[in-house]
C-alpha cells in the first residue's frame, strides 16, 4: 500500500468526529460550532488538494479498511475522478461554512446546524471515496438523512412540507438503489465495485445488469434530479436555509447523483450506446424542462432551483456523449455549476437576510444598497448564462463543440437555445432584484456582514478565473485525470483490482 | 403527594413494570455483551436497553423516567457513544489501519475474545440505546403549533 493512501480514511474520520464533537459541546461553548465547522471543512479542503497531488503522483490510492483484504473488506479508492469530486465538495463546503456563521444567527440552533452540516459533508466525502457498493449506499443515506433535517431547519409549514416530500421521494429512490445493489450482489456474489465489474465481464451481458441499470437510473437519477424524477427539488431547495440550498444545489445532487451514476455506469456496469442514448436524452429533457419552468418563476430561490435541474442536464448531456471532449466538458461544467450556483444561492440568501423577501417583484435597486451582493450576483448570472470569459462559457462551449464533433446537431442546437433562455431568465433576475430604482417599500437596507461578503467574493473570483481549468496545462492536473478515469471504463476497475491483489 | 400516584397507568401496569424493567435492561446488556459470540450485538442490545426506559416512561409518566435518564443526558450519552466508536476505530491507526482489530483475538466463543469487537458493540449499544430513547422523547414531546400556519 502507498503511504499517501493513509489520507483516505481521514476524510470520513475528521468530518464525523467534528459533527459529534459539536453536538456534544454546543451547549457549553457558544462559538464552538462555527469554529469547528470552519476548522473541519478547512482541513478537508487541504486534504483534498493533497489528494489531487497524490493522485498526480500515483494515479490510484487504495486503502484497505481494518487491513481486511479485498474483496472481503471495504476498500477506499481515490482516483482522478474521486479527487476531482473531493475538491469540488470540500471547496464549496468550506466557503459555505464561512458564510453560515453570520447567516445562521437568525435561526435558533447553530450547534445542530453545523453538526448536521458536517454529517452531510461526511456522507458526501464517503460516497466519493468508497470502493464498496454497499458502503456507498450507507454514506448516501447519511448525506440524504442529514439533508432532510437541514431542509426542515426553519420548521415552518412550507419547510416541513418540502422536507416531507423530499424524504418520501428520496426514500423511494434509495429503495430502488438498494434493490439494484441486492440484485447485483446476488448475481456476482461480491460488493467490491472493481470485483463486480470483473465478475460482470466474465459472465457476459445479461438481463440482470440491464435491470440493475434501469433501477440505478431511477434511484440515482432521483438524487440528481433528472427530469422525470425532479419533483422534490423545486420545493426542497428554496425551503432550506440559504447555505443549505447552496450546498444541496452545489454539491449534494452532484456527489449523490451525478458522481454515483457516472461511476457505476462507466466503471462498473460498462457504458454502451444504449445507456449513452438514455443519459443524453434525460439530460436534454432536464435541460429544456428546467429552463422553461424557471423562466416564469418569481420566487428568487425557486427560479435558481429550476436552473439547477437545467444545468444538471448539461452535465449529463456532456458526460453521456462519452467522447473524451464530451466527458471533459461535462465534468468541467459540473465544477463550474457548483461554484456559480452556490454563489447565486448565497446571493439570494444575502438578499433574504437584508430585505427579508424572496419575491423578485418586491425587490428593486438592491445593487445600490448592497454593492458586493449585486456585483457577485452579476458575475454568477453572467457565468451561468455563458457569457465569455467567465467559467460557464468555457464549459458550455466545450460541451457544444463536443456535440457538434460527434454529429449530434440537434442536441447542440438545444444546448445553445437553453443557454439563451438562461440568459433571458437571469436578465430578469438582475433587472427586478438589483437593477432599476430602489424600491422604498423595503425600508432601510444594509449590506450583509463581512464574512458573508468574503465568501461570496471568493466564489465570484473563482467564477472569473475558473475558465483557466479548461485550458491545456491546468486541465491535465485536475479535469484530465477525472475524465481519464471515465474513459478507461471497466478497464479502470480491472486496474484497481490488479492494484489490490 | 397523591399526584405522583395518579400519573401514568394503573397499579397493575406499574407493578409489572417494576418487576420487568430491570430484567429487560439486564437482557439488553447480555445481548450487547455477547454480540460477538451469539446472534445480536450492539444495535439490538441498545434497542432493548432503550425499551426498558421507554416502558418506565409509559407506565410512570415522563417525569419519573426523566429522573432516571434526563433528556440532556440522553443526547450527551448518544454523542459519547458515537465518539467512543470513532476513537476506537482511530486507535487502529496505531497498528497502521483505520478500524484495525489491534487487540489480541483470544479463544473463539469465549466472552473475552474477538479483540476489539465487544468494545465496538458496547459503543454502538450506548449510542443506539440513548439515541432511541431521545427519539422517543422527541416524538412524545412534539407539539404542533397551529398558529405557525401562515
Amino acid at each position: 500500500m502507498i503511504a499517501a493512501a493513509n489520507i483516505a480514511p481521514l476524510f470520513i474520520v475528521i468530518s464525523l468526529g467534528g459533527a459529534f464533537l459539536i453536538s456534544l459541546l454546543e451547549k457549553r461553548m457558544k462559538h464552538f460550532p462555527y469554529a469547528m465547522g470552519l476548522i473541519v471543512t478547512g482541513m478537508l479542503l487541504i486534504l483534498s488538494l493533497a489528494a489531487v497531488k497524490a493522485v498526480g503522483l500515483y494515479r490510484i490510492l487504495i486503502y484497505n479498511v481494518g487491513s481486511w483484504k479485498p474483496p472481503l473488506g471495504i476498500t477506499l479508492v481515490i482516483d482522478g475522478f474521486s479527487a476531482f469530486m473531493l475538491v469540488t465538495v470540500n471547496l464549496i463546503a468550506f466557503l459555505i461554512a464561512i458564510y453560515s456563521g453570520p447567516y445562521m444567527e437568525r435561526y435558533t440552533s447553530k450547534g445542530k446546524f453545523f453538526a448536521l452540516f458536517l454529517l452531510m459533508v461526511a456522507g458526501m466525502n464517503g460516497v466519493v471515496i468508497t470502493g464498496d457498493i454497499f458502503n456507498l449506499f450507507v454514506f448516501l443515506e447519511i448525506a440524504s438523512i442529514a439533508s432532510f433535517a437541514l431542509v426542515a431547519f426553519g420548521t415552518g409549514r412550507h419547510e416541513l412540507e418540502a422536507s416531507f416530500k423530499y424524504t418520501l421521494m428520496s426514500a423511494v429512490g434509495s429503495l430502488f438503489i438498494l434493490l439494484g445493489i441486492g440484485l447485483l450482489y446476488s448475481f456476482t456474489s461480491t460488493l467490491n465495485m472493481a470485483d463486480i465489474a470483473c465478475a460482470l465481464l466474465q459472465k457476459g451481458k445479461s438481463n440482470i445488469s440491464l435491470m440493475v441499470a434501469v433501477m440505478f437510473i431511477m434511484g440515482f437519477g432521483l438524487k440528481a434530479a433528472l427530469v422525470p424524477f425532479h419533483g422534490w427539488l423545486p420545493d426542497a431547495h428554496p425551503s432550506a436555509p440559504a447555505p443549505i440550498s447552496a450546498m444541496l444545489s452545489g454539491v449534494l445532487i452532484k456527489s449523490l447523483g451525478v458522481y454515483t451514476l457516472c461511476r457505476l455506469f462507466f466503471n462498473v456496469l460498462g457504458m454502451d450506446a444504449k445507456f449513452s442514448a438514455v443519459l443524453m436524452f434525460l439530460g436534454a429533457l432536464s435541460m429544456t424542462v428546467g429552463v422553461f419552468s424557471a423562466i416564469g418563476q418569481w420566487d428568487f430561490k425557486r427560479l435558481l432551483a429550476y436552473h439547477s435541474i437545467s444545468q444538471i442536464g448539461y452535465v449529463f448531456l456532456g458526460i453521456g456523449l462519452g467522447t473524451p471532449l464530451g466527458i471533459l466538458g461535462g465534468l468541467f461544467h459540473l465544477f463550474n455549476h457548483s461554484v456559480f450556483k452556490s454563489l447565486l444561492f448565497l446571493n439570494s440568501g444575502a438578499v433574504e437576510y437584508a430585505a427579508k423577501t424572496r419575491d423578485l417583484r418586491k425587490m428593486g435597486g438592491l445593487a445600490q444598497k448592497m454593492p458586493v451582493t449585486g456585483a457577485t450576483a452579476l458575475v454568477a448570472s453572467m457565468s451561468i448564462a455563458g457569457i465569455p470569459p467567465l467559467n460557464g462559457f468555457w464549459s458550455k462551449l466545450i460541451i457544444i463543440v463536443a456535440l457538434v464533433d460527434a454529429g449530434r446537431f440537434g442536441y447542440a442546437f438545444l444546448a445553445v437555445l437553453v443557454s439563451i433562455m438562461t440568459l433571458a431568465s437571469f436578465a430578469k433576475v438582475m433587472k427586478y432584484a438589483f437593477g432599476g430604482e430602489f424600491n422604498t417599500n423595503l425600508g432601510d437596507i444594509k449590506e450583509v456582514p463581512g464574512l458573508m461578503r468574503l465568501s461570496m467574493t471568493i466564489l465570484a473570483a473563482i467564477c472569473v478565473i475558473g475558465g483557466i481549468l479548461g485550458f491545456a496545462g491546468a486541465r491535465e492536473i485536475f479535469l484530465g485525470k477525472a475524465g481519464g478515469v471515465l474513459q478507461e471504463g471497466i478497464n479502470h476497475s480491472l486496474m484497481i483490482l490488479g492494484g489490490i491483489k | 403527594m397523591n399526584n405522583e400516584k395518579d400519573k401514568g397507568m394503573s397499579l397493575i401496569v406499574k407493578t409489572v413494570t417494576r418487576l420487568t424493567a430491570g430484567p429487560i435492561f439486564l437482557y439488553g446488556i447480555y445481548i450487547l455483551s455477547h454480540g460477538h459470540v451469539s446472534p445480536g450485538g450492539g444495535f439490538v442490545g441498545g434497542v432493548i436497553i432503550a425499551l426498558a426506559f421507554i416502558q418506565l416512561m409509559l407506565a410512570y409518566g415522563k417525569e419519573s423516567a426523566f429522573k432516571k435518564l434526563p433528556r440532556a443526558a440522553a443526547s450527551f450519552i448518544e454523542n459519547l457513544g458515537a465518539l467512543m466508536f470513532l476513537a476506537l476505530a482511530g486507535l487502529g491507526f496505531t497498528g497502521g489501519y483505520f478500524l484495525l482489530n489491534f487487540i489480541g483475538k483470544g479463544e473463539p466463543f469465549r466472552l473475552f475474545s474477538a479483540g476489539i469487537m465487544p468494545l465496538y458493540n458496547i459503543a454502538i449499544g450506548v449510542k443506539v440505546g440513548a439515541g432511541l430513547f431521545a427519539i422517543f422523547i422527541a416524538l412524545i414531546l412534539l407539539r404542533i403549533n397551529r398558529e405557525d400556519d401562515r
